[in-house]
């Protein structure tokens, strides 16, 4: 199928009128996901928006529930978000994040219903990378720049049209109710030259980084690695696929609510415990932490690294702390592998 | 800049090989066109990775508070003000500190080389004396530095360092003090569009604190937003209000100590306009009291002493 750029926004127009419809706005120098209200305000251009998609499913600051007591006792009022959802634009990077972070919201032990309801009523319309940049490493952590997965529909990007390729039952409905008109072969054409054309040129290997960090979690390669890092939460805020959060009860008086917030492991009070006690007691453990989370523990658990490879880790430190060389390094790093 | 990364090279190479420091912090060459990254050589061959850049943008004094034994850092001149008022405080020791300073015109804003691309992504940036060439995919910019520096940087009439052990370069003509007049401009808005300007900026701010940790003059071992008992803060990010207190707090906190140097603002990811509030309280401690941070090793910090002739208009109805 096939629809063309001019079309995008009368498209959009008519799905908001179903759908609460996200796409990336312009916000001075950066794009965010925002909820539109006219489909002329969504952007599509060649960079990644700031913060990524994650926080749609899994918002910086989500109120669980509300609470209020009195004589006659207490009452909670919780509300999950069930409203139908059209994410537009999201690049695979992102859309494939979220199939990563359904193994912790969806699993043998827990399964969150904030999440996974927002998860279930959303329908993810990614849009691919022609021009990934120089500091996407996607295809080195089992993505690329037209993955496809967690999307129900991908756009590619040929000109004046997006080629449109049906990905799921969701995205067959949105697609025949949009009235999408058949892709040429010569579309289709382009479409593959397009994907053929689009090169990751940063490539990070991981061979035999897990079996390293198996074993060096006291090696010395740790003094070294974390010295730069200013302990700010630029990386793991707009990472993603961290997931880290603290609950906290914002209340005045009897009223209040129960409050998730994301959490990051480079701050002090990250595993602070109520007797003051503090396991990870300096930057090099909580630095430590957040490499060993995204390529071991996150493997142990799920067998997969929890890496997309997007690069904003990379673009928005503020000391240039930068995880390809951090990964280089712990690879290079001599850690007996037989004790 | 070349000859200055050379000579930084050779300075560091002597003071390691000679023992007279344990450790230089200085800067590497970063994993992005023109980046200059912090580094830490600890042996004179760490110390051939050494380099000086157009993108040396950080305030290095941030990571002596943390060092013992004897240390040398390479300086510019925002870093050196805030290693004299971190002396003042007794956070450094001057005696194991080595300053190697380095005069500084300005480092580059690659937002606004970005910016001359059509914020395409930056793939190179190349020196050349006055001018960078700024290089992307399929275009090219070229470039005054002086028109792409830091908003700091070009505020700054501090460039020489104001003490040093040994200086590498030359000292640059003496800059005259900038004016204030985006400040000015801010005071004379009413309350209501001041207001406006903070519910904006303050709206984008994710609470990483990421200013905060840049800060080389933020070093409380608890720092207010972090404790909970008694909780001085909302811990959520909705609350733009929160993250205006969280500010408003810090900035407060750094009047009379803050030396402009703008590592706040650039650290923010999210490009969140903070000097308006930091040079505000440059200026009024400028005013109120004829002090700056960090400029001379002798004088008391403006707010850890007095003078009988002190304004008090805040205190008494005159």
């Amino acid at each position: 199928m096939i629809i063309s750029k001019k079309d995008i926004p009368g498209f959009l127009d008519k799905l908001i009128s179903e759908y609460q419809v996200f796409a990336p706005v312009q916000e001075g120098s950066y794009t965010l996901f925002k909820p539109i209200s006219s489909g002329a305000d969504a952007v599509l251009t060649a960079d990644n928006t700031k913060l990524p998609a994650k926080e749609i499913f899994f918002p910086q600051s989500e109120k669980l529930f509300s609470y209020n007591v009195t004589e006659a006792g207490a009452k909670l009022e919780t509300a999950i978000d069930d409203q139908k959802k059209v994410i537009f634009g999201v690049r695979p990077c992102d859309a494939r994040s979220l199939v990563l972070l359904d193994n912790v919201f969806n699993n043998d032990k827990f399964q969150d219903p904030y999440y996974l309801t927002k998860r279930a009523n959303t329908i993810m319309v990614g849009i691919g990378c022609n021009t990934p940049t120089s500091t996407c490493f996607c295809t080195s952590v089992k993505g690329g720049p037209f993955d496809t997965k967690g999307l129900d529909l991908l756009l590619v990007d040929t000109g004046d049209a997006y080629v449109v390729e049906v990905l799921s039952d969701k995205g067959k409905a949105l697609a025949e109710q949009a009235g999408f008109v058949a892709a040429s072969d010569a579309d289709k054409a382009s479409a593959a030259k397009v994907k053929k054309e689009a090169k990751v040129t940063c490539q990070v290997n991981t061979d035999g980084l897990k079996d390293k960090l198996d074993v060096n979690f006291y090696y010395p390669i740790w003094d070294k690695i974390h010295e730069k890092c200013l302990g700010c939460g630029a990386c793991t805020y707009l990472c993603p696929t961290c997931h880290c959060f603290d609950i906290v009860d914002d209340a005045l008086d009897c009223d209040g609510c129960r409050v998730r917030n994301w959490d990051s492991c480079a701050f002090p009070i990250f595993t602070l415990h109520g007797s003051g006690h503090n396991p990870r007691t300096s930057n090099k453990e909580r630095y430590r932490n957040r490499i060993m989370h995204k390529f071991k523990y996150f493997v142990d658990n799920f067998g997969e690294i929890a890496c997309v490879g997007c690069g904003r880790c990379i673009k928005n430190c503020p000391v240039n702390l930068d995880i390809r060389v951090v990964l280089e390094d712990v690879r290079g790093s001599e850690a007996r592998l037989d004790s | 800049m070349p000859k200055l990364a050379e000579q930084i090279k050779d300075t560091a190479k002597k003071l390691l090989a000679e023992q007279k420091v344990d450790l230089v912090v200085g800067f590497t060459e970063g994993s992005l066109p023109l980046r200059g990254t912090p580094f830490f050589a600890r042996t004179p061959e760490e110390a051939e990775k050494l380099t000086w850049n157009l993108g040396c943008e950080n305030n290095l004094a941030n990571y002596l508070r943390k060092k013992t034994g004897k240390v040398a850092v390479v300086a510019k001149g925002c870093d050196v003000r805030a290693i004299v008022a971190l002396v003042k405080e007794n956070q450094i020791n001057r005696d194991d500190l080595y300053i190697i300073g380095v005069p500084c015109s300005g480092m580059i804003d690659r937002k606004k080389a970005a910016a001359l691309l059509d914020s395409q992504e930056i793939l190179a940036i190349e020196e050349n004396g006055d001018t960078v060439v700024i290089k992307g995919t399929n275009n090219s910019a070229t470039a005054k530095v002086t028109d792409l520096m830091h908003s700091s940087c070009r505020d700054c009439s501090y460039g020489n360092p104001v003490i040093y052990d040994e200086l590498v370069g030359e000292l640059l003509p003496e800059k005259e003090a900038a004016d204030f007049a985006e400040i000015e401009a801010f005071e004379a808005k009413t309350a209501a569009e001041r207001r406006a300007f903070m519910n904006s900026e303050f709206s984008k701010c994710i609470r990483c604190y990421a200013c905060r940790n840049a800060c080389p003059m933020c070093y409380c071992e608890e720092c207010f937003v972090d404790c909970n008992q008694p909780e001085w803060i909302g811990k959520s990010a909705y609350n733009t209000e929160d993250n205006i207190l969280f500010q408003v707090v810090r900035v407060f906190h750094c009047a009379g100590r803050c030396v402009d140097c703008g590592a706040c603002e650039r650290a923010c990811p999210m490009g969140i306009n903070l000097r308006m509030l930091t040079r505000k309280l440059v200026k009024d401690v400028k005013e109120l009291y004829n002090a700056e941070a960090g400029v001379n090793i002798e004088d008391k910090p403006a707010l850890a002493t007095f003078t009988a002739d002190d304004p008090e208009a805040f205190l008494l109805k005159e």
